[in-house]
């Protein structure tokens, strides 16, 4: 169900796009970018600036071409400034030009980071391309809006699919379906029932559901009940958010997006950060993650477990933590140790 | 309130409705500790059994009905909503019924009652009568099913207005309005625009603006950075019942309605089939319902006393219930709450 690995040119070398984004963006990619120097990762970066205040689009066509090409990116979040009526999320609208139908995040605790939930170990498979975020909306009368969700039997079956496949190969044990099914009984119910067909052709792993309600209720008491969680776009924004926040919160982990074509790596929680912009402050992992999930995604395993590596040891045995952490580390500090443990182990 | 009937003079009438399971014994309870207390209010026990109305549809009893419209105020022990098609919730029902369009879940910790979280304290203030529970849905095509959201000026308006009053009034300092405006755009923003000018309007509460799901992240790491949320229906369905969970679940929160047609405060947990009849639950989160609807009817002494008396209890930790990891009856909790007020 994953997109096709891009062959890789001459030499062995991918060329990748890397859409640094708004806030943290920038200072982010230049780390990824100063660390696969160092451990000579054999991956070239396309580097393309989106300029949030400007209306034309010709940026994110560039972007869009670029990804198309490519076949992989590295991205950071787009801030959309214009407010004006039909000019959508560019985060969305590349996500449904590319169309990656699903968004995955492995949350998994590094021990010893200060938390509320110690050895969680879930995954969110979320619909990425319809749902609540199908953006179409109008005013009807002045002061009445409506806003259209849309479920399609098509895309959930696929996303359904994604997830038992994901579950097979990865060793998980059940899946569990969000929904509100009891109260949008067409729309979520269409989810629902479409992921309970997909469970019959996976006797192997378990399927039950939970509404999105009490799931957010039981996340926060017992997370350890759940495994996969199955989501519609919305729900699937709303739990990552939950877990990630119980278990160390928006900078250590890292979301994966895959289309049939294409593969879009970026941090979990999908924040801009533009309040600790430029100041040194922030937590580089989930972005770091994002570019081990990359390397993963191309074949470069040995380089992938090596910064992988460097990243646990640092957060884990090192400690070294940002102050989101509760740490009193810099930015610098957590990429020059990376870079010491990845120097040990002769990588470079 | 203009809503409220002026309650200042004698003895005031409020409508019950027990409920099912174990509804009866905690109502019972609310009402032995309001005795005790000596509050000045007179009980109106109803029935809301669906009947079948003279148009042939099933629906709440027009005696019920007539109660609240009457006293404008109502406590409400849970429900059992029947299963199968075509019967409408009754907690539906009743929303439609009066109007109740604001849906208020304090949410805090519980000194004496251990939760991973002991530092919560937040007020969730919901739209209760659009957005996402439109009910409008049609397939277009096979395989293609819309749902609409509704969002109207009016209902997102008078919800903003009620959330600042509420601040206002309980001596919050900030409201957070909690929204996707940055993907629904119009239907969102049509909301965050109301609240922004209501905001206008209480210069002396803070105002704040908040991505659904920043706050989701932020809320499960460090709940003290906020104060009253106020959101679309869907969005406060999600956040108060994670909130409650931060606190120990719904068997220890309030929640409160506030309509055009009265004001129905009712514990948000089920009937418990399990232990109804036998003494065993926990009347808590029904009588902090009943606190709120004291302070909603200006008794804020009574208000006050009684719900320190039930914390104090449950510090206290010699008179718990099951669900909180003691060994005394509903009764017994009861009464020990009782001895504190006499
Ligand atoms: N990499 C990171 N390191 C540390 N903290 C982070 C990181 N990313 C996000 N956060 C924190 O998570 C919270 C939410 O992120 P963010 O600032 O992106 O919010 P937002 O709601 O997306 O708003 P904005 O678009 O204005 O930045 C903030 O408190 C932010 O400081
Ligand atoms: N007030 C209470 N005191 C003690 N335990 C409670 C209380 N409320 C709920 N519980 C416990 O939590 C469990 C689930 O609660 P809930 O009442 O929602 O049950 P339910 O089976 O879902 O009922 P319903 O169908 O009416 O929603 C109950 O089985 C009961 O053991
Ligand atoms: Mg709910
Ligand atoms: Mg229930």
């Amino acid at each position: 169900a994953i997109p096709k690995i891009p062959k890789a040119q001459y030499g062995g070398r991918h060329t990748v796009t890397m859409l640094p984004g708004g806030g943290i963006g920038s200072e982010l990619m230049n780390y990824v970018r100063e660390i696969f120097r160092y451990a000579g990762v054999p991956v070239d970066f396309e580097v393309l600036d989106i300029d949030p205040n400007s209306e034309s689009n010709d940026d994110w066509d560039n972007a869009i071409t670029s990804i198309k090409r490519n076949g992989v990116a590295i991205k950071g979040n787009i801030e959309t400034k214009s407010e004006q009526i039909g000019i959508i999320s560019r985060n969305v609208a590349l996500r449904n030009e590319l169309g990656l139908y699903v968004n995955v995040l492995h949350c998994k605790s590094y021990p010893g980071v200060r938390c509320h939930h110690k050895d969680v170990d879930l995954v969110v498979v979320r619909q990425n391309t319809e749902g609540e975020y199908a953006m179409l909306e109008h005013e009807s009368v002045s002061g009445v809006v409506e806003s259209l969700k849309i479920i399609t039997v098509e895309a959930s079956e696929r996303l359904a699919r994604f997830a038992f496949n994901y579950a097979r190969t990865n060793g998980r044990k059940k899946v569990t379906t969000i929904h509100k099914a009891n109260i949008m009984k067409l729309s979520d119910g269409c989810f629902l029932e479409t992921s309970r067909r997909i469970a019959k052709e996976f006797p192997d792993i378990k399927h039950d559901d939970m509404i999105i309600d009490n799931t957010c209720m039981q996340l926060v008491a017992r997370p350890a009940q759940f495994d996969v969680l199955l989501t519609t776009n919305l729900y699937g924004s709303i739990t990552s958010n939950v877990i990630c926040g119980l278990i160390g919160g928006a900078g250590l982990y890292s979301g994966r997006n895959y289309g049939d074509h294409y593969a879009v790596f970026e941090p979990g929680t999908r924040n801009t950060g533009t309040s600790i912009a430029g100041k040194n402050i922030c937590n580089p992992f989930a972005m770091l993650n994002a570019s081990v999930d990359m390397l993963n995604h191309l074949g470069h395993t040995q380089h992938a477990q090596a910064i992988e590596a460097a990243i646990y040891d640092t957060i884990v045995v090192d400690k070294i933590h940002t102050a989101d952490l509760g740490g009193t580390a810099s930015t610098t500090d957590c990429i020059q140790n990376v870079l010491k443990h990845l120097a040990e182990k002769h990588v470079s | 309130s203009g809503n409220v009937r002026n309650y200042a003079s004698g003895v005031q009438k409020v409508t019950l409705i027990p409920g099912d399971g174990i509804g009866p014994e905690i109502s019972a309870a609310v009402q032995k500790i309001f005795q005790v207390a000596k509050v000045p209010i007179e009980w109106e026990s109803v029935d809301v059994t669906p009947v079948r109305n003279p148009d042939g549809r099933f629906g709440i009893p027009q005696a019920a009905i007539d109660s609240v419209n009457r006293n404008k105020v109502g406590l409400k022990g849970p429900l059992m909503t029947p299963i199968g098609k075509g019967h409408r919730s009754l907690n539906l029902a009743l929303r439609k019924e009066f109007d109740l369009y604001a849906n208020v879940r304090p949410c805090r910790s519980l000194e004496g009652y251990k939760t991973l979280y002991d530092d919560v304290d937040v007020v969730t203030i919901r739209e209760n009568t659009e957005g996402e529970y439109s009910g409008i849905e049609h397939e277009i095509v096979e395989g293609v099913v819309q749902s609409i959201k509704l969002i109207t000026q009016e209902a997102s308006a008078r919800v903003a207005e009620y959330a600042f009053q509420y601040a206002k009034d309980n001596h919050r300092s900030k409201v957070t309005v909690v929204h996707k405006a940055n993907i629904m755009r119009m239907s969102d923003g049509l909301f965050l625009r109301c609240c922004r000018e209501t905001a206008d309007k209480y210069p002396e509460i803070k105002f704040e603006e908040k991505y659904l799901d920043t706050v989701c992240l932020n809320m499960v790491q460090d709940p003290r950075q906020y104060d009253v949320l106020v959101m679309p229906n869907l969005y406060g369905d999600i956040l108060s019942d994670m909130c409650a969970g931060l606190v120990g679940g719904l068997g220890l929160t309030p929640s409160g309605n506030i309509g055009l047609g009265g004001a129905l405060f009712e514990s948000v947990h089920g009937t418990a089939p399990d232990i109804a009849g036998k003494d065993l639950a926990n009347p808590t989160a029904l009588l902090l319902s009943a606190v709120m609807m004291l302070r909603h009817m200006e008794m804020k002494d009574k208000a006050e006393s009684i719900q320190k008396a039930c914390f104090e209890t449950i510090k206290d930790a010699k008179y718990l219930t099951g669900d909180l990891g003691g060994k005394a009856k509903c009764s017994e909790f009861t009464n020990a709450i009782c001895e504190r007020l006499a």
